[in-house]
């Protein structure tokens, strides 16, 4: 390896140099404030070892607003850059690192670890179920996305950015064109990341299909559970497609195979081919679960029962399978000749239908309902509109021989990010104000979360919007700069100032998180809205580290709501015994750990020593293997303490 | 979950809940298992006549070895059904005898498997060849290493059955060794049809 | 729950002889026979196609246990879109620009 200094710390252009000297002030300001307020330990046994699904589920949810940030900050600057023609403020690599950084941390590490995030804390609850089915399986998830996230962000400090775009394409991503190694982060840091998703697949799969309370069958689950076990089944499917696609990829570019090469019988396509049989699937893997709060949120404050449950169910199941039918409609510019691209188009134009049958749905419900504009419904109610929007133009994108025409221009862009943005980052919002308060024992504040709100959307619409009619006159996205004579500019400048307002939005929102925790109403109501229909909340506010004192029998679709109108009670103390708990464990941090300095050294190209490093995480899994931990129990006098706190302030039975 | 002991009337692997739902979380690893050899082999069929300089298939696949190889992965998921056997009879003894001989017929498996690697490389045939190379040994070494980590975990989990005996929690980690033991048979049925009498063809 | 059938180990040496059968009558039709190559390919694939099954319910115990519905829908489900995974890229692959 001939790799010089100044390519191992990549501190020469100013951006980087301050962000490297920002790094480390708030690197140190962090160790010393945890030191100084004693707090290492707290951090250590409360949070980074706890086995306890919700907090995980926070953690993943922390991961995911830092990682929001940065991809955000990525945002801003390509904005920038592009605001004006002929803007100097990036250089061409820096852009291309810049939106390939952008895609991959926003799919990777803020999409994914929050909806994961929002299952940890959710999905136990909605079941009846004490914990997820392996706890200590559950934090080496999490311990392992961040091990990744942490290996893809020192990127761009340490040997250079991934600059080949989110998507990664061969040959541009191979030795022959990117020789450095800052593509190899990618490949690694990505792969790692994959290990933690399956985690979180297998181990929800099994938590839904093992543990849901007495009664409970499949036909009875809450909507947000229904989209997470199916999210699971797609990602048990597309996600080892992409595992060997990244695995032939790190062969390319570290151990001279010729997968996807030009020479010597590589196919570069063949690239495209793996990452969409896996990226399309990831697309309904981060939406799936969106459209579960989405509907959680619509009926519960339209007072209503979700309408047409049982075909909301069978909608979404069509959609995984469907999932994994569509891929080519990604590079149907490739000329893989009309046969192949009809088919594919018909596959894409009929997962329509079911998208559609949801969106209805969700209308009907709240069709004569009593709607309440409270923030969460504020957030669903924008989702609709927003979501059809991306998907309409999913659909002229589907249309293969029109789709030559929008093919890699910004059309695409706005479209994809009506969906992501629009979709799923809609949906988190909406998720955040519904269920914080369970887990925090506060509301978010209703004046801020409407600024929030507000600019947020029309921030949004103002980014998004002018990108359609740009990318209709030809506007190709990843593109550094452009000339005046284009007549971009103003497109790109409204794009610009939209952006502007987002940012607007998001600080309002991070600043609500900080006043609300110091100024709101605590409320230890355990139906928080008064028009809760599903089992979490029937929990105490804030949720106990047991969940539930005595494990319901459930006898209704929205049990909670059921009882409530049946008067049936919540909970019987008499029934409470002493209730189990799975022990902390710092295995998972350690395995996290190993994995990030075996992919280290992978990256750096270490090819024998990256290899024997392997023997880390397997180590970890060997010792795992010889602890028999049976955990603790709470003491049911403890629990009934804990209940009987939070009776005290709320009418017991409702109605 | 606990794993204490919730039926007595079924086998001791599935006698506790965190047993059963060790097991179907296994198998639903397996599914995904199946979809990362699928990958592996859609690799290979897209590039398998796809050659450049190197060697072609035919050109170095030796069927005698293939053969041996097939046979002693048969066999050791034959040996391997009855450490299954003998769990259920409470034979802790027995189990352990049957791991041990499954696990020579694997290392048998290995050593023939790193000859043919030998082989392929002497004749000029390694993952830097061409893509027929590259996808062929990634296959090949996917599957070889699945065999590598199996050997090693059923040493572990026949020093556990030494220590705590047949348990549900270790009935149930000895069943799962063993779905996946067999599992890699099943991988290696599908290339020894495709990959080397398809090439053969 | 049967298990007096897996405990007696009958199974386990029915699968092995029929295993070993198969094996052999494939290479012998795959290298010996004068059969047309597409038909060698229908035959070896189904006979792998039934040691695999042999594989799955003799010996790996699919189809016990009180999960054994959700096991076998979920490993069926896999192998159909694996088998996805393998047609629709040589498929994409090939189809429009021959390669090889």
């Amino acid at each position: 390896m001939d790799i010089k200094w100044d390519q191992i710390l990549i501190i020469e252009e100013p951006i980087m140099f301050w962000t490297f000297i920002g790094l480390i002030v708030s690197t140190i300001g962090l160790v010393a404030g945890l030191t100084y307020f004693k707090k290492w330990g707290w951090l250590w046994n409360e949070w980074l070892t706890s086995t306890d699904a919700k907090k995980v589920g926070i953690m993943y949810i922390t991961l995911g607003i830092v990682m929001l940030v940065r991809g955000g900050i990525d945002a801003l600057m390509m904005k920038y850059q592009t605001s004006v023609p002929e803007n100097t403020f990036l250089s061409a690599q820096h852009f291309n690192e810049v939106f390939s950084a952008h895609g991959t941390i926003m799919i990777f590490f803020m999409a994914m670890p929050v909806i994961f995030g929002i299952m940890n804390l959710i999905v136990p609850l909605q079941i009846g179920a004490r914990d997820v089915a392996f706890p200590k399986l559950n934090l080496l998830g999490f311990w392992i996305t961040a091990s990744a996230a942490i290996l893809y962000n020192i990127a761009f400090l340490v040997g250079g950015s991934p600059d080949a775009g989110w998507t990664s394409y061969f040959p541009l991503a191979g030795k022959e064109f990117t020789p450095g190694i800052g593509n190899n982060y990618y490949y690694i840091a990505i792969q790692i990341s994959g290990f933690g998703s399956m985690i979180v697949a297998i181990n929800f799969m099994v938590t839904i299909l093992k543990m849901r309370a007495p009664g409970m069958g499949l036909f009875k689950m809450p909507m947000f559970t229904w989209t997470t076990l199916i999210t699971c089944l797609i990602m048990i499917i597309a996600f080892p497609i992409f595992t060997i696609a990244l695995l032939a990829g790190m062969l390319d570019r570290i151990f001279g195979a010729h997968f996807f090469t030009v020479a010597d019988g590589g196919l570069d396509m063949m690239w495209a081919n793996l990452f969409w049989l896996w990226a399309h699937p990831e697309v309904y893997i981060v939406i799936l679960p969106a459209f579960g709060i989405i509907s959680e949120v619509v009926a519960t404050f339209s007072k209503k029962r979700l309408y047409g449950y049982h075909s909301m169910v069978w909608a979404v199941i069509v959609i995984s399978v469907f999932s994994l039918l569509v891929w080519v409609h990604h590079f149907y510019t490739m000329g893989v000749g009309p046969t192949v691209n009809s088919i594919f188009s018909i596959t894409t134009l009929a997962i329509a239908v079911p998208t559609g049958i949801k969106l209805f749905n969700w209308l009907f419900t709240m069709r004569k309902g009593r709607i309440v504009f409270e923030q969460p419904m504020l957030w669903a109610l924008a989702f609709i509109p927003t979501f059809l929007v991306g998907g309409v133009t999913g659909v002229m994108l589907g249309m293969a021989s029109a789709d030559f025409q929008y093919h890699n221009t910004l059309f695409l862009v706005a479209h994809f990010h009506y969906t992501l943005v629009g979709g799923v980052v809609y949906a988190v919002f909406a998720a955040f104000y519904y269920w914080w308060p369970k887990f925090f024992g506060f509301k978010l504040n209703h004046k801020l979360g409407n600024w929030h709100f507000w600019l947020f959307n029309i921030g949004f619409n103002l980014t998004f919007l002018p990108m359609f009619f740009l990318g209709l006159d030809g506007a190709a996205r990843r593109m550094y700069t452009y000339s005046a004579e284009t007549g971009f500019a103003p497109l790109y400048m409204l794009s610009f100032i939209g952006t502007l307002i987002i940012a607007a939005g998001v600080t309002i929102f991070v600043i609500n998180i900080v006043y609300s925790t110091l100024k709101e109403k605590r409320i230890t109501e355990r139906d928080v809205w008064g028009t809760g229909r599903t089992l979490e909340w029937m929990v105490p506010t804030p949720v106990p580290a047991y969940n539930f004192a005595v494990i319901p029998k459930v006898e209704a679709i929205d049990e909670f709501w059921h009882r409530k109108q049946t008067g049936k009670e919540f909970v019987n103390e008499k029934e409470i015994k002493d209730i189990h708990m799975p022990s902390h464990s710092w295995l998972p941090a350690y395995i996290g750990l190993a994995f990030f300095i075996s992919g280290f050294l992978f990256v750096w190209e270490f090819q024998a020593l990256a290899i024997a490093s392997l023997a880390l995480p397997f180590l970890g899994m060997a010792i795992n293997s010889f602890q028999y931990d049976d955990g603790f129990y709470i003491p049911a006098k403890e629990v009934i303490e804990t209940e009987r706190k939070d009776r005290g302030e709320q009418q017991w039975k409702a109605k | 979950m606990e794993s204490k002991i919730t039926n007595y009337s079924v086998p001791t692997e599935y006698q506790s809940e965190l047993g059963k739902m060790n097991i179907l979380g296994f198998w639903i690893f397996i599914a995904a298992e199946i979809i990362l050899f699928a990958t592996l082999f859609a690799l290979y069929g897209v590039y398998h006549n796809r050659t450049a300089e190197g060697p072609t298939g035919p050109e170095v696949f030796v069927i005698r070895d293939v053969m041996i190889q097939t046979i002693l992965l048969l066999t050791s998921s034959f040996t391997c059904g009855y450490v299954i056997t003998s769990l259920r009879k409470g034979n802790v003894k027995s189990a352990n005898i049957w791991i041990g001989i499954t696990l020579l017929f694997g290392l048998g498996f290995l050593v023939m498997e790193i000859n043919e690697f030998i082989h392929y490389a002497h004749a000029g045939l390694t993952i830097q060849t061409s893509a027929f190379g590259s996808s062929l040994l990634t296959l090949l070494g996917t599957h070889g290493a699945h065999v590598t980590f199996g050997v090693v975990w059923a040493i572990l989990l026949a020093i556990q059955l030494v220590q705590r005996g047949i348990t549900p929690i270790t009935a149930s980690k000895v069943h799962i060794w063993s779905i996946y033991w067999h599992f890699l048979d099943v991988v290696w049925i599908f290339i020894f049809t495709f990959v080397y009498l398809g090439g053969l063809m | 729950m049967n298990n007096k059938t897996h405990a007696s180990g009958v199974g386990n040496i029915i699968g092995y002889v029929i295993g070993l059968i198969l094996t052999f009558a494939a290479a012998w039709l795959v290298l010996k026979s004068s059969l047309a190559t597409s038909m060698k390919w229908t035959i070896i694939s189904i006979f792998a196609i039934i040691q695999a099954g042999l594989q799955l319910f003799m010996f790996m115990h699919m189809s016990e246990g009180e999960d054994r519905d959700t096991k076998v829908v979920h490993t069926i489900y896999a192998i159909f879109m694996g088998i996805v995974v393998v047609f629709g890229s040589i498929w994409v692959m090939t189809a429009g620009h021959p390669i090889g």
